[in-house]
Formats: structure tokens, sequence, C-alpha cells
């Protein structure tokens, strides 16, 4: 199974929280993204994302064991829901272990900072009124060679 | 000419109406074929704004493209 990968399915919180479990560890620490039903004062109905799954595979990836090089990590995984999304679904997740706790904490939350600069999803949200916006988005960080 | 598979995601899809195409082209490089699509199909995200991957790697503006070559114009990004 690859440590990031991109599912139109719900996300397996379950089997992806397993998947941490190691002897060594005496920290984990998980992000769930979930859909929530307001954006900047606005009622959203639902959320759609599109993703270019080899490329956000591949940089997920690429975060993953960036991380590993920055923090002594027992594991860093992550996950990223593409499709429609209701309100309170999980959109992306990420977990990391760790012997300590700081170490999980703090990569955990770098991950989560990188998988948003980065990885190559869009989203959509669908608002109460019947609007329909792509997020604006941040421009993606390039890790193409000079 | 080279025929190349361009993938459209987003906006950009949006504007274009479909999620990919088969085109042939005379653009040597993603800039110019960028250029093309704009003329063509009336694309507004300025160059600045995206990334350019080719068969599923990020390339420069001014990496060569060849025939079979699979091109994508990533907008800004909005996960999590």
């Amino acid at each position: 199974m690859e440590d990031f990968q991109v599912t139109d399915r719900p996300i397996d919180l379950a089997a992806w929280r397993r998947r941490l479990d190691h002897p060594q560890a005496g920290g984990l620490v998980i992000f769930e993204g979930v859909v929530r039903d307001h954006h900047q004062g606005r009622a959203v109905r639902h959320l759609d994302y599109q993703g270019y799954a080899p490329l956000a595979v591949r940089v997920g990836s690429e975060i993953l064991v960036a991380a590993r090089t920055r923090w002594p990590l027992l594991a860093a995984l992550g996950c990223h829901r593409v499709g429609h999304l209701e309100v309170g679904e999980a959109a992306v997740w990420i977990g990391t272990a760790a012997a300590h706790r700081a170490e999980a904490f703090a990569a955990c939350a770098w991950i989560m900072d990188e998988v948003k600069a980065r990885v190559p999803v869009w989203k959509q949200e669908t608002f109460a009124d019947g609007t329909v916006e792509w997020s604006q988005g941040t421009i993606m960080r390039s890790a193409a060679p000079e | 000419m080279p025929e190349l598979t361009v993938l459209y995601f987003a906006h950009l899809r949006d504007q274009r109406g479909l999620d990919s195409e088969r085109i042939t082209s005379t653009a040597t490089t993603a800039r110019y074929l960028y250029r093309e699509l704009v003329q063509r199909h009336g694309l507004t995200l300025p160059e600045r704004t995206l990334i350019v991957a080719v068969n599923e790697a990020m390339v420069r503006w001014d990496a060569p493209l060849a025939d079979g070559d699979t091109v994508v114009f990533l907008p800004p990004v909005s996960g999590g």
C-alpha cells in the first residue's frame, strides 16, 4: 500500500489509523480535514474535489519522505479524497507516529501545510444559494528542475 | 506535427469544457502550447498562476514538447 494515496471513496479512517501502529511509538498524531458547512460567512451545501492523481501521489509521497528526513518518525501517511463530499466527510487525512509527541505533532502540521501548497487537488464549493465556485487556492509550488 | 494529449482540471476544465483532448500542435514548448490554447479556447488563467506538468512530472515553461507527450497546466491548488 502506498504511504500517500488519492481516493474517490470515503477515506477508511480506521484502516489508516491501524497503519500507524508501531511498538516503538509513544505518540500518534492524526489530522482529519473535514467538510464544514460554511466558508467566509456563506452556507456551504457540499464540496467537489478534483485531483491529478498520478502527480498528487508522487508529490504527496515526496512530502512524506521529506518529513521523515526532518523528524525521527516511525510512520508518516496521508490520503486525499476526491469527488463529491458532503458536510462532515473527511477530505484529507494525515497521520504521524514517533517515539515522542513533539515530533509527531510538528511533522503532522508540516505535512498538512505542504500538502495544501503542493499537491494538485482542487476544491469546488457549492453554496446553499446554488452558486458554485472554485476555491481561490494558492499557486502550486513547483519542484521543476532549473 | 507532434500529437499531444492535454488534460484539464478545475477552472481550465470548465473553460475548455473537456477533461482531456488529443491535439496536433506546432508548439515546441509548454509555453507556446498554452498560448495556443488561450487563443483557441479563451482560457483566462495567467501563465504566472499555473504550473506545467509533462508526462506526470513538473517541468519548466520552456521545456520542449515531443510527440506523444501528456501536458497538464495546473491551476492554483486548494486541497485540504
